[in-house]
């Protein structure tokens, strides 16, 4: 039986990871995140997990022992935000090169300088090469949702890779929401029991991790990483529909909202979306023809699936909560690419929103989809990428 | 119970680590690992940071350690070994594990006394049980000889040459051993592959705490420290009696020299083989000299002092 609750995103995730009971936790604080491992620490102190965890000195630590911990042999968790994913960065790589199933919920935040500690999506999208699965969560039921579902998807015998559930700092992490909690043997039943793969701490059969491969073998290697991304799909589609059956929550490779004969389409991450939606109905209700994609799974990167899903609109805006300055939005870049292989396709503009925390706010997505349905009827491009939101 | 130290004994054991590995011949890094090895009984598991040792020791599809082997990074040895054996603790906690593991970090001195001081530090607050060995050649080696706060004062490095107007490195060594035993871990130690009878019963000793132990042990380089191949050995005596690199053990907060020379040869005994130092045997350096003399000098009475006020 579901459980209703009234929750913040952090209090969300560690409940799910509670739920989920890992053998060891790297835990070190940086706002936004820091509540999300403090609430977990309470449930090692009050003997509610079998967790043992480590409080390291740094998330550059952090991120080590628990590559440590994983290669050991055992479930492994951890959660960062902003500099701390920073710190991490060296690291990511090798948990990812390592292919170690470790999941990490990042709760997203601006990176300094100047420093910020509000939400914006630079971290995770600075972390977006490193090998690790992406997926994100517009609010405190998909974060919670999402995390359980990481642990089935890494810890995939033919998938075996690190996973990051990103959701938005302090309008998710910290802000209370009406939700929906599983059972505690719910989860449990569907995470299922850890299953090792090389353990170190196999000791009738000793393995050593972490070779130096040159010119020889390197190329060939990251091509398998690679390869085994364009496995992720399919298991992040196949793992949702048990997650359905569960809990009767739908989850896909991304969410559309009324897209299926839209005209015109945002695309757009996390929290922002609620918004997006409510001013999408008033367009609709206007006889304008919205709609809205949100990706869910953003590394591997379903192009072919977006651009199915985006090929019949005359006009799309990305919003990016993040930038690549002097290039364009990540995320307008993988859209881009994704609809670059249609043979038509539509009018493709890029707005830079949110950073550090700025509202966003209906009048933005009113502006947005105004501007859009002008390009749709005709109109021309003043500015493929713009700031929106932003004083002058 | 522990293997006894006997040379009838140490015969029988099998080597953990392996020959076959490419480290240079005559370096001391795998002589150090040799005998922290012997010295220990299977069940272990060992971490190394990045390094000379690393990329020498495990080059895909080969590796010289007999032992479960994890390396990650640089500056992370002890962050990495203290996930694995904080997995160990949970598995055993929940008894899925029953064995005795013992756990063994390896860095060199670039990526102990450096860049993975804080990480060390970390792993020795926090209580993990494991032995960090550093294996300390003086610089980093394995990019070529650059400058470490190992590196001994004087010495000619790629980051601090000898030149016309500078003379080298003009800064003391940092002396890591008192800042672990600061840690208040049960067991620090400096040893030399020299004594290796001291080494051993060092390594048996620090197994027999549970807890973070710490073995800073002396590794010649013939190629940073510009001696001859076959030197090492002769190098670390020379180091050990001339007190360059003392002896002793800081047991539970208790300092014990464990070989004091017969006689205290002068530094210059233990530099005079070595390229590195060879400017500050040419005229004109004769001050700088003296103040290494100078520096070991005080540092060897600080050791004693601490020796005989039992702290």
């Amino acid at each position: 039986m579901a459980k209703v609750v009234a929750v913040t995103g952090n209090e969300a995730c560690a409940n799910a990871l509670r739920q989920v009971n890992p053998d060891v936790c790297g835990i070190y604080p940086i706002t936004p995140q820091t509540d999300m491992m403090q609430r977990y620490a309470s449930f090692i102190s009050d003997g509610k997990v079998d967790t043992e965890a480590i409080l390291v000195e740094s998330e550059h630590s952090s991120m080590s022992a628990c590559i440590g911990a994983s290669a050991a042999g055992g479930r492994v968790i951890t959660a960062t935000s902003s500099q701390g994913l920073a710190l991490m960065w060296e690291m990511l790589h090798i948990a990812s090169g390592d292919r170690l199933p470790i999941i990490m919920p990042v709760v997203n935040r601006a990176l300094s300088a100047p420093l910020n500690i509000h939400g914006d999506h630079s971290d995770a999208m600075g972390a977006r090469d490193t090998g690790w699965i992406q997926i994100w969560s517009e609010n405190a039921q998909e974060a919670y949702d999402n995390t359980i579902q990481a642990f089935r998807v890494g810890e995939h015998m033919d998938i075996r890779l690190p996973v990051m559930v990103c959701l938005d700092g302090f309008i998710i992490s910290h802000s209370i929401e009406r939700m929906e909690y599983l059972e505690d043997a719910e989860v449990k039943n569907f995470v299922g029991e850890f299953k090792n793969l090389y353990p170190l701490l196999d000791l009738e059969k000793p393995k050593s991790y972490g070779p130096l491969i040159l010119t020889d073998l390197y190329h060939e290697y990251k091509r398998a990483q690679h390869e085994v991304m364009l496995k992720v799909k399919d298991v992040v589609l196949d793992v949702a529909k048990d997650f359905e059956k569960m809990s009767g929550r739908k989850y896909g490779l991304f969410e559309t909202y009324r897209l299926e004969d839209a005209d015109i389409a945002l695309v757009i991450l996390n929290s922002a979306a609620g918004t997006s939606k409510d001013v999408i109905d008033e367009f609709r209700n206007k006889g304008i023809k919205a709609g809205l994609l949100k990706p869910r799974l953003f590394r591997p990167f379903p192009y072919e699936e977006v651009a199915e899903a985006l090929k019949n609109t005359k006009a799309v805006c990305v919003l990016d909560r993040s930038d690549s300055f002097g290039g364009y939005g990540p995320l307008f870049m993988e859209i881009s690419s994704a609809l670059y292989q249609l043979k038509e396709r539509p009018v493709l503009i890029n707005k830079i929103y949110g950073l550090g925390g700025r509202d966003y706010l209906p009048s933005h997505a009113e502006l947005v989809l105004n501007e859009l349905h002008g390009i749709a009827q005709g109109g021309k491009i003043n500015i493929i990428k713009e700031y929106i939101g932003v004083r002058e | 119970m522990a293997t006894p130290l006997t040379l009838k004994e140490l015969s029988k054991k099998e080597d953990l680590f392996t020959h076959g590995h490419r480290m240079c011949s005559g370096c001391g890094a795998p002589i150090v690992v040799k005998m922290v090895l012997m010295a220990t009984d299977y069940p272990v598991i060992a971490a190394n940071a990045t390094g000379c040792l690393e990329v020498s020791s495990c080059i895909s599809e080969y590796t010289a350690w007999k032992i479960p082997w994890i390396h990650t990074a640089f500056e992370n040895a002890a962050a990495t070994l203290s996930g694995v054996e904080t997995m160990y603790r949970s598995l055993k906690k929940q008894g899925k594990i029953d064995k005795d593991v013992k756990f063994i970090a390896f860095g060199g001195d670039g990526g102990t006394y450096d860049i993975g001081f804080q990480s060390l530090s970390g792993a020795m607050e926090r209580g993990h049980d494991m032995i960090y060995v550093c294996y300390d050649n003086g610089a980093y080696m394995n990019t070529g000889i650059q400058r470490s706060s190992a590196t001994p004062l004087g010495a000619d490095t790629t980051t601090c040459p000898a030149g016309s107007v500078i003379p080298g490195k003009l800064r003391a060594r940092k002396n890591l051993t008192k800042i672990m035993a600061a840690h208040n871990i049960p067991y620090a130690a400096q040893a030399s592959p020299s004594h290796w009878m001291d080494l051993m019963k060092k390594v048996q000793k620090a197994h027999s705490y549970e807890g973070p132990k710490f073995l800073n042990v002396l590794a010649p380089c013939n190629r940073g420290w510009r001696s001859k191949t076959n030197d090492a050995i002769a190098l670390c005596k020379l180091a050990v009696n001339s007190c360059y690199w003392p002896l002793y053990e800081i047991e539970n907060g208790v300092t014990k020299i464990t070989s004091t020379p017969r006689e205290k040869a002068p530094v210059a005994d233990f530099m005079k083989p070595q390229g590195r130092f060879k400017h500050l045997f040419e005229p004109g350096n004769e001050a700088l000299l003296q103040r290494v003399q100078e520096e070991v000098d005080a540092e060897w009475e600080k050791l004693k002092n601490a020796e005989k006020c039992g702290c």
